[in-house]
């Protein structure tokens, strides 16, 4: 198929980038979003040219570093999952696809399509963790008797990859769904409770200070997210916080 | 505390107990106003009461201005942050595709009300004050049927103040049951609150509308 290209240039984080047209012809149905990417980028090194610049790593889905707003829409049009696992056969022979990088304040762009999302990980340094004060005698996790239903929340909520499509799709640029979940991961847990007051006021203050935008729960980033993380978390972290800021 | 003060939850949770405060005006204003169609007399003397009752005028009158005001400035203040957060604007940006529209212009259907409350308190709030406190008229318990039913009598103040409880719909529809995820309420409960808020975000402003356009149909003929 023959696609027409609309992709965001921008040469370093302190250059002004644009958006420039490629055409490229003889893309398969059967390629991955980034492999079509691939093929654009080996066609302009043949011509001298400067390669588009994109994140990727893991190419399953579950590494969390290809980003990109494709048609205005984190991770394209097809949903739960990430770019990698987006196939050509989502689009059509002669569409016009627009290729963004996420846009937010606290995720500034490097160069093209790359951004820094090193916020996240002070938000995750500010309290996403559990201490381990180890003893002589630590208790085997496995011993902890933890309610089904708990454990399962909890799990769902680990699964979040940090890709940052839910700040990408909300119209405030807000991390909450990211930091909410960061946040039950370990609230849920008799391990994490111990610690669970301080973890959120810290990660919600850091979160504050990266430059993200309020929640207004418009829903965007629960459909946006690859993961499907809900916006339960959200609710269970505005509690705790609540409580946590309360209780002093 | 004084990180819940400086907080952006702080911020939600002030947005939302807000809220709900002033949706729990709108039941009590609905009611009152309804009976203006019901029975006069009772709307007279409900308004009567209302307007000369102490604890009303000196203590629930400022704690309403005081919630509107803290409702409305919060939105700003929550709105320009949320400007700067998305420093430059997505080429295309595909909104619709995971959010409603109420839900992403919430801003707009705001300021519409905004609006709407700076004619409803020159039409009716000020109408108030200058009569009790600049002109110091004496106190005539008959009077409010008649002047709430002659400020319908144009056509456009009927029509601005119908026009305007659309977009009180569209606000409460998003508004009242996101007020409660923020309170961190999202539980087994949570479906039931969305059918409610949808109830009540169509039938307080269909009230609201209905009792206009009834007194600009039923003018009062002397």
């Amino acid at each position: 198929m023959k696609l027409y290209l609309k992709i965001w240039r921008q040469k370093d984080a302190n250059s002004k980038g644009a958006m420039v047209d490629y055409t490229l012809n003889g893309v398969e149905s059967d390629m991955s979003f980034l492999e079509m990417l691939d093929v654009l980028n080996e066609e302009l090194i043949s011509k001298g040219e400067e390669p588009v610049e994109f994140d990727h790593d893991c190419r399953e889905g579950i590494c969390g570093t290809c980003s990109l707003m494709i048609n205005g829409r984190p991770h394209g049009p097809d949903s739960m999952i990430t770019v990698c696992q987006l196939h050509m056969r989502s689009f059509n022979d002669g569409d016009e696809i627009v290729i963004e990088p996420w846009r937010a304040t606290a995720f500034p762009v490097i160069k093209d399509l790359i951004t820094d999302r090193s916020a996240f990980d002070r938000i995750q340094q500010a309290g996403g963790y559990i201490s381990v004060n180890t003893s002589g005698r630590p208790v085997d996790a496995n011993a902890i008797p933890i309610e089904k239903d708990k454990a399962d929340e909890s799990f769902n909520a680990a699964t979040c990859i940090g890709c940052g499509a839910c700040v990408a799709a909300c119209k405030n640029a807000s991390a909450m769904l990211f930091t909410s979940a960061k946040v039950s991961q370990f609230a849920l847990l008799p391990q994490g409770r111990v610690e669970a007051a301080e973890r959120v006021q810290n990660m919600v203050r850091q979160m504050d200070l990266e430059g993200f935008g309020n929640c207004t729960n418009t829903g965007a980033c629960e459909v946006e997210c690859p993961k499907g993380i809900s916006l339960e978390n959200i609710a269970r972290m505005n509690r705790e916080y609540l409580s946590a800021t309360l209780k002093g | 505390m004084s990180g819940l003060i400086k907080s952006s939850l702080a911020r939600k949770f002030v947005m939302a107990l807000s809220g709900l405060f002033l949706v729990i005006f709108l039941v009590l204003h609905v009611t009152i106003n309804l009976a203006s169609v019901i029975s006069p007399d009772f709307f007279n003397e409900a308004s009567h009461f209302m307007g000369y009752n102490p604890i009303v005028q000196f203590l629930m009158q400022p704690i309403l201005i005081a919630g509107v005001i803290v409702h409305f400035v919060m939105g700003f203040v929550l709105e320009i942050q949320n400007k700067k957060a998305r420093g430059i604007a997505y080429v295309k940006y595909k909104g619709s595709a995971n959010a409603p529209w109420v839900s992403r212009n919430m801003i707009y259907s705001g300021l519409v009300i905004l609006a709407f409350l700076g004619l409803h308190f020159y039409d009716f709030w000020v109408h108030e004050m200058t009569y009790k406190y600049v002109e110091a008229l004496p106190q005539d318990p008959t009077r409010y049927y008649h002047e709430t039913v002659e400020k319908f009598a144009p056509f456009w103040r009927t029509a601005l103040y119908v026009v305007s409880f659309v977009l009180l719909a569209l606000h409460l529809w998003h508004g009242f049951a996101s007020s409660f995820q923020t309170m961190g309420v999202n539980n087994k409960y949570s479906k039931g609150i969305t059918i409610f808020t949808k109830l009540f975000s169509v039938v307080v402003p269909l009230a609201f509308a209905f009792i206009a356009i009834y007194h600009y149909l039923n003018p009062i003929t002397h």
